[in-house]
């Protein structure tokens, strides 16, 4: 900010300056005038002054502004899951081969003892093959059961459990999707580009192979794709005549009567493909009737091949597929798939850590600065601990992590990856903010209110709780919140107790092993699968979410101590 | 500090002096004599010495100012040796003898010996900085928040030594209240202000009670019918007059037997140190009053006593009407007439 040249005088010092001539000069200068004269000039300075703020300020929230956008435009996807529609059989054969459950004389616990033996993963596999008969093959299967989220069988696990007379009956359910599947359908996986057809197509059946086609078009759609590739993307299969596609360029699809036929080579009125789902009759198509898709991004870049994709487009053309709000994103701990990773056990742990830092800091640093404020002799000793004080503010919080470390859980033996040994670590890391903002809002407080109560008989502990102690109250809160904000969002200092273990359950007190919203999303920022991206921005913003609250919070608790004058 | 003790010298030359200061702002001389009286401002030490130095100085080289001056006085009148007048009275509630005062190495107060009468008040008077909050404020030991405050000599109330470190300083304040020259009502509610000092030392049983003690004491201090209506209201929403008279019935709800007052209307207006003085006159028939005050008028009109304040020194203590018509003391009389501070 130093931009001003450093030889210009200040505005004070010149008139003075010329005072000083004057008087030999001319006495007949003014004072008002020689005020006058360096008006011009102290006013462009306010005015730069100003400037200077002012795009301090606008340079500061365009940041911000542009944060937001970021965190959120990334984020706020995670807060819906594609869920999809099966028609799923509660074969009671499967889930309750004894009748123990149809019985109905077992109580909520009996029944979820018996349901974890059974093998709710066969339900799920039974009810996506009888939506796709034509499925045949090991790995074809395997792709096809890809399509729903290993999470599936624990839902309808807990589906059952909570609903013991599903069994035996057939349901439409909505079943967790595959995170890749979620990414299609949040548009993150490839483009699909509609384009319509001007002519009626043949279907001629290729005698070679049965699930191959060959499709001639009377109108002039192939030729439009062939010209775009011919120039584009040509290989070293691409003759004037027709080329044959590979998995690095745009797939194309054909849809046709109910079918879906993936373009295998092409040649200016027709082409081969391969059928991805089954035709419901080999009839010629009147134009517009079918039409030709692009997915443009090559299938070699995608997780979803054309075959799984062909799957996920009849399902969501049948309006199967469908984006609900993500409640597992709230309520599940974390897991290795993103779309049963949850920010709930991150929350829980935040919670528990927080709630245990502000205990262990908040009395013991409000302590402190009120005895070194107020009662402490002022000597050697007091103005070393003073000092170290300030000093400890300054210490990188990756040091108090090793410090929990040898001495909280080598040396004193506190469970590691817990709540209450993060709360230890952050407690110690806190205090010094909270006691130098305390220590500061008890000097604000005028002395004349000490002698006041001083002055009626108040001993000095009646003195600083009845009088001192309220008026300091809302520094001290502002501080605490500074400090639990500081807590809410360090990492580094529980890297180095076990926080960042991975911990699927959510805690459910203070020495269950857990982790914290940051290192939480330290460690998914980590993750490749693209489903933890959005989970990533998404946790961000409940961590901001968190930490608005306590601010707004501390403002609600710092009106009502002020309300009371 | 061996020039704290003022010499002899010819009165005729320092009055000189003073009179030069009074009269002629803009020679070097005044410029010095002009910080003279020192104001309340941050202990700093040359501002203190200065006075001091200035009548030493002055005393040894007395033919700088040649001048003589019409009024002749003798010799010794502006040395100080002992507290001129009687610094007992017939019935003392509180006895003070040879205090002193310091703060860290500087000594405030010298040698004060003074009685406080039972119904009676005492005003002191002097120039700012002479020690009279300091001396005041030992007599309920606030001086024992200042760290480097050390007190030494007696002081005793009905016969008990209360300047012993083991006088439980509670009881005491209960004793002996204080008003201060700021209001500095509590930031609670009137009552509370009020309610406060009885609640803490368990002096009524009964919210009943506590309410007719809250009414007595804004009744005495003629606050009542103003603030009745809204005892729930901050008492720092009140006008700088009420919330003085506030302090004092804050004082007055602990039943003490000693008020202290330290300047409490130099933040008033006259119509509200009006109302206080009167007030001071009332409360004399149950407490006994000490005041320091700035005004001389004042002193004149509330007090029976009036004790004057020089530099750390007390000069001279007497009946209000005999200090204020026939001070012994010459720096009483320049005080007094105006002369000095
Ligand atoms: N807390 C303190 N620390 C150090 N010196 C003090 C303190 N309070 C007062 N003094 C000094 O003691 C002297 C007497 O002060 P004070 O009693 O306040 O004077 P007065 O009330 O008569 O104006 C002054 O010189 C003042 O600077
Ligand atoms: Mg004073």
């Amino acid at each position: 900010m130093n931009s001003t040249p450093p030889p210009s005088p200040t505005p004070n010092a010149d008139p003075r300056a010329d005072d000083n001539q004057q008087d030999s000069a001319s006495a007949g200068r003014r004072p008002i005038d020689i005020v006058n004269a360096g008006l011009k000039r102290r006013y462009a300075a306010e005015k730069r002054f100003r400037f200077m703020g002012a795009t301090a300020v606008a340079l500061g929230l365009t940041f911000v502004a542009l944060l937001f956008f970021n965190i959120i435009s990334n984020g706020y996807t995670a807060f819906q899951q594609t869920y999809v529609q099966l028609p799923v059989y509660f074969d009671p054969e499967v889930i309750d081969p004894d009748g123990l459950i149809q019985a109905g004389d077992l109580n909520a616990d009996e029944i979820n003892k018996e349901l974890i033996r059974v093998n709710f993963l066969k339900l799920a596999r039974d009810a996506l093959r009888e939506r796709f008969p034509e499925v045949k093959g090991r790995s074809a299967k395997r792709k096809l059961y890809g399509l729903l989220s290993p999470g599936v069988p624990q839902q309808l696990r807990e589906m059952v459990a909570h609903h013991p007379e599903l069994i035996g009956e057939r349901r439409e359910t909505w079943l967790i999707a595959d995170d890749d599947v979620d990414m299609f359908m949040k548009g993150r996986s490839t483009p699909v580009k509609r384009i319509d057809t001007s002519g009626s197509a043949t279907i001629v059946t290729v005698p070679s192979s049965d699930d191959t086609l060959q499709i001639i078009s009377s109108g002039a759609d192939f030729n439009v794709v062939f010209e775009r590739m011919r120039t584009a993307t040509p290989t070293d299969k691409t003759t004037a005549d027709g080329t044959t596609l590979d998995s690095d360029m745009p797939s194309y699809l054909i849809a046709i009567n109910h079918g879906l036929v993936k373009v295998e080579s092409i040649t200016a009125h027709d082409i081969t493909g391969q059928v991805l789902l089954p035709l419901k009759n080999q009839d010629p198509a009147t134009p517009r009737s079918w039409e030709l898709l692009e997915l443009s991004n090559p299938q070699s870049a995608r997780r979803l091949k054309d075959q799984e994709l062909a799957w996920v487009l009849s399902l969501k053309d049948a309006g199967a597929l469908k984006k609900r709000f993500n409640t597992l994103f709230f309520t599940q701990g974390s897991s290795r798939e993103p779309e049963l990773a949850g920010i709930g056990g991150a929350f829980m742990g935040s919670l528990f850590t927080l709630t245990l830092t502000l205990l262990f800091s908040f009395p013991i640093a409000v302590g402190t600065a009120i005895y070194l404020e107020e009662f402490a002799p002022k000597n050697r000793w007091t103005d070393l601990i003073e000092i170290n004080i300030n000093n400890l503010a300054a210490v990188p919080s990756i040091v108090f992590g090793l410090l929990g470390l040898a001495v909280f859980i080598n040396f004193f033996g506190v469970p590691r990856s817990t709540p209450l040994v993060a709360a230890m670590v952050l407690t110690l890391m806190t205090l010094p903010t909270i006691i130098i903002a305390s220590r500061a809002a008890l000097k604000s407080v005028p002395p004349s209110i000490r002698e006041a109560a001083l002055g009626v008989g108040a001993s000095p502990l009646q003195t600083q709780f009845h009088h001192v102690l309220p008026l300091a109250m809302p520094g001290m809160l502002t501080g605490t919140i500074i400090g639990m904000a500081q807590a809410l969002g360090e990492t580094a200092p529980l890297l180095m107790i076990g926080m960042i273990a991975f911990i699927v359950d959510i805690p459910g007190g203070f020495t269950d092993p857990s982790t914290v919203l940051p290192v939480q999303i330290f460690l998914w920022a980590d993750s490749p699968e693209r489903g933890f991206v959005e989970r990533t921005s998404a946790a961000i913003m409940v961590l901001l979410t968190f930490l608005i609250m306590m601010n707004l919070l501390a403002v609600l608790l710092r009106r009502r101590f002020e309300r009371r004058w | 500090m061996s020039h704290n003790r003022p010499m002899t010298m010819p009165s005729a030359v320092s009055k000189t002096l003073l009179e030069h200061a009074d009269t002629n702002p803009g020679s070097p001389a005044v410029n010095f004599q002009a910080e003279a009286p020192p104001t309340d401002a941050p202990p700093i030490d040359a501002p203190r010495e200065r006075p001091m130095t200035t009548i030493a100085a002055t005393a040894v080289q007395p033919d700088v100012i040649p001048r003589a001056d019409t009024k002749t006085a003798t010799d010794s009148s502006r040395a100080f040796s002992s507290t001129l007048g009687d610094i007992s009275c017939l019935n003392p509630r509180m006895q003070c003898r040879d205090v002193d005062v310091w703060y860290a190495d500087k000594q405030a107060i010298k040698n004060i010996s003074l009685d406080i009468g039972r119904n009676e008040v005492v005003s002191m008077i002097g120039p700012s900085g002479c020690g009279k909050s300091t001396f005041l404020r030992c007599l309920n030991r606030m001086n024992d928040s200042i760290p480097s405050a050390r007190v030494s000599g007696s002081i005793k109330i009905d016969g008990q030594e209360i300047l012993d470190k083991h006088v439980d300083v509670v009881p005491l304040r209960a004793r002996v209240g204080m008003v201060f020259q700021k209001p500095n009502p509590f930031p609670k509610s009137i009552y509370e202000n009020i309610a406060y000092g009885p609640r803490i030392h368990g002096l009524t049983n009964h919210r009943t009670e506590l309410d007719e003690l809250v009414e007595t004491s804004l009744r005495k201090a003629g606050l009542w019918e103003e603030v009745k209506d809204r005892l729930d209201q901050p008492g720092t929403g009140l006008s700088g007059g009420q919330q003085q008279r506030l302090c004092i019935a804050r004082t007055i709800a602990v039943s003490p037997e000693v008020i202290l007052m330290d300047e409490p209307c130099s933040a008033l207006d006259p119509i509200a140190t009006a109302k206080v003085e009167e007030l001071i006159d009332e409360l004399r028939t149950n407490y006994s009053i000490a005041i320091v005050t700035h005004s001389m008028q004042q002193a004149a009109r509330v007090s029976q006593r009036t004790a004057y304040f020089h530099l750390g020194d007390l000069i001279e203590v007497g009946t209000t009407e005999q200090i204020f018509n026939q001070p012994q003391h010459r720096l009483t009389e320049d005080y007094i007439t105006g002369r000095f501070g």
